[in-house]
């Protein structure tokens, strides 16, 4: 028996506790509206907040002159043409403040001269990223906005919910449907303002940066209550991905902070550098932006000459072990247990799923289309255009998330409580209350298996009309093995959270795989190798929305559909 | 080289009911022990139940377990081949197969 539905009553409902949820909430909170957090993972330890090794970018001036304007510039120009300008604008001026307040909050920047310290990374006119050592950037940020929402009554919060559909009473969004994953109970939330915070999609992915819990879920959830999603076809590849040789306790993209502090080499199969070929010498500097570098490295395996694991090497031979040390400290020693001496030997490097660019369109209130529904962070879709800059990931989460938590506060204050009818929440409670079946097959853990390979094999940096053709079919064919009806049930049976996981990633690949194969260009994060051209008549954003229960993408120039 | 682990894993709902599990999963040098669980359930059995969010960084600290009576992280225990026996976390209230509950109470889901 599936137990009775658990209800919950809030002013504010924040989906995800990574940096742009828990911000959100504290923002929320300190405005006076009371604040329930769902989260599917832990509080403050899923998501990618807490895998984010790298830096935080923000004009904040203290070492060198800086202005905002100065990082909007550098924004606009990594976006290739799409940022959404209104967002971009509201990321670059609000960073210097939130970054502020998480100093004042403790969480422990690197000082020099007792000014906060901050980096060059690529694409930035000059140092303005700024960073907690050693490589420790994510996990001190979560931890300081956790130690926050903790000293706030106002704000309740609970891991292990899995939130399966927004309630749509109206046209408007008025709370969500899920379930306990420990109890298997149902949970219906009732709330005058819902913010997602889910974070991006790079579990569509085979090799990917993030969580095994970010599979786009706050896409599919917003597409499922009526919101527009734009520009999914730009998902990021972060260019070097740890590859090989096998790394633990560390996360893939670590290598970045040791570009940055000390530059390192980037060389191909047969120990030369390459780079240039494709329009960007490094000269010893760490300066190649992330789409030109992920092509780069693709192209040169394609021709023969990758690492042996189907990378590039990485070499930081150059340094001495005193200078690493000096730079990275105990993260050498952790090198060392996986038997990795980086002053006698390269590593292999490959590009790997990093984050998403497309989302959930919002306006600069961070308010979707369906009034009741807010986005912060990751799952916003425009600000960041064709190809996000570095350093800007988090800096979103905290600027959409304060941003969304003093919208949602306003919208409570003007919202009077309403009861969710029986009829909004019958058709989420059907699924969440399927009773368990017994049944084994398919095999959900190699359902998503299979999709992450038709990602990166069909719809990865480098795409075509055929591979995309070809992608599409086979996740119509993963749809269709899914079924209508979730398998598993009991307590903690991944199972059926990986069910509910594949409802989500399935049309959300959908819709990735659909706007790539429409945009008959190149640009950014989207290389096609059959439209190698960027063109001016694909400056402008594809929709994505629901009909029915498809997934349709609209927006793209007439010349191009025709053809 | 071929070579396999033998993870001797913990299942059930409820202590005193639990059993032993015994599955061979494929080996290579340098892999974790997530990865070998993660590799069963993707080809074997996809019932087991534990807990992992970041796989790899050791960043979300989700993956405690217990291995041969030692808690430690499966993402940053070595694989190893040889029988290895995974049990749930002893202390933790148990939720299912090798989860606990592992949330500080004021994180946990209860009933308002």
């Amino acid at each position: 028996m599936t137990p009775e539905p658990v209800s919950i009553e809030t002013d504010v409902l924040v989906i995800g506790s990574g940096a742009a949820g828990l911000y959100a909430a504290i923002e929320a909170a300190r405005r006076g509206a009371r604040v329930f957090i769902a989260e599917r993972s832990l509080i403050g330890r899923g998501g990618a907040t807490v895998m984010a090794q790298m830096t935080v970018a923000a004009a904040l001036g203290e070492e060198v002159p800086d202005d905002p304007q100065h990082h909007y510039a550098d924004t606009i120009a990594a976006g290739r043409g799409l940022c959404d300008e209104k967002l971009a604008q509201l990321l670059c001026e609000d960073a210097p403040a939130c970054i502020r307040e998480l100093d004042a909050w403790g969480v422990g920047w690197a000082r020099k001269n007792g000014h906060i310290t901050a980096t060059t990374a690529p694409g930035h006119d000059r140092p303005r990223c700024v960073y907690v050592d050693f490589i420790n950037t994510g996990p001190a940020v979560s931890k300081t906005l956790r130690t926050q929402i903790a000293r706030k009554d106002a704000i309740r919060k609970a891991g292990d919910i899995c939130i399966v559909d927004l309630v749509v009473s109206d046209g408007e969004v008025t709370g969500a449907v899920g379930y306990h994953l420990g109890s298997s109970a149902p949970v219906v939330i009732a709330a005058k303002a819902t913010i997602l915070a889910t974070g991006g999609l790079t579990r569509l992915y085979r090799r990917n940066s993030a969580s095994a819990n970010m599979g786009g879920d706050g896409y599919a959830l917003a597409l499922r209550a009526g919101c527009a999603l734009i520009d999914m076809e730009f998902v990021q590849f972060f260019p070097i991905g740890h590859l090989a040789p096998r790394l633990v306790g560390m996360d893939p993209i670590m290598w970045d902070p040791f570009r940055y502090k000390l530059g390192g080499q980037l060389l191909n199969g047969a120990m030369e550098e390459f780079t240039s070929k494709y329009g960007s010498d490094e000269d010893g500097k760490y300066v190649l932006a992330r789409d030109l570098a992920t092509y780069a490295i693709v192209k040169e395996v394609e021709a023969g000459r990758g690492s042996p694991h189907g990378g590039a090497y990485l070499s930081f031979e150059h340094c001495s072990e005193a200078a690493l040390r000096e730079a990275f400290g105990p993260v050498i020693d952790r090198l060392a247990e996986n038997a990795i001496d980086l002053t006698k030997m390269p590593v292999e490097v490959a590009p790997i799923a990093h984050y998403h660019m497309g989302g959930v369109k919002a306006d600069a209130a961070m308010a979707t289309d369906v009034p009741g529904l807010f986005v912060a962070g990751e799952v916003v879709g425009g600000a960041n255009g064709a190809n996000r800059l570095s350093g800007n990931a988090i800096t979103e989460a905290l600027v959409f998330g304060r941003r969304a938590g003093k919208s949602a506060s306003t919208r409570v204050r003007q919202t009077t409580r309403r009861d969710l009818g029986a009829g909004d929440t019958r058709a989420a409670l059907d699924l969440v209350r399927a009773e368990a079946t017994g049944r084994t097959v398919p095999n959900t853990a190699a359902m998503i298996a299979k999709l992450q390979a038709v990602m990166a094999d069909d719809v990865g940096p480098l795409r075509t009309a055929a591979k995309l053709k070809r992608a599409v079919a086979a996740i119509a064919d993963l749809t269709a093995e899914l079924g209508e009806r979730p398998l598993g049930g009991g307590a903690f049976d991944l199972q059926r959270l990986e069910w509910f996981d594949l409802r989500n990633m399935l049309a959300v690949a959908r819709a990735v795989a659909e706007s790539a194969r429409n945009r008959t260009e190149s640009r950014g994060a989207h290389q096609r190798e059959d439209f190698a051209q960027t063109l001016p008549q694909w400056l402008m954003h594809q929709r994505t929305t629901m009909r029915g229960g498809e997934v349709e993408v609209s927006g793209a120039p007439a010349e191009a559909l025709a053809s | 080289m071929s070579s396999t682990a033998k993870l001797k894993i913990w299942r059930g709902s409820a202590r005193e009911t639990g059993r032993f599990e015994t599955y061979e999963v494929p080996f290579e040098p340098g892999q974790s022990v997530l990865d070998g669980l993660r590799w069963l359930r993707i080809n074997k059995d996809p019932t087991l139940a534990m807990r992992f969010s970041c796989i790899n960084a050791n960043a979300c600290k989700e993956c405690m377990m217990q291995l041969d009576g030692e808690t430690v992280y499966a993402c940053t225990a070595r694989l190893e081949p040889r029988e290895m026996t995974l049990t749930p976390l002893p202390n933790k209230k148990l939720v299912r197969d090798l989860v606990t509950e592992i949330a500080p109470p004021s994180e946990r889901f209860s009933a308002p």
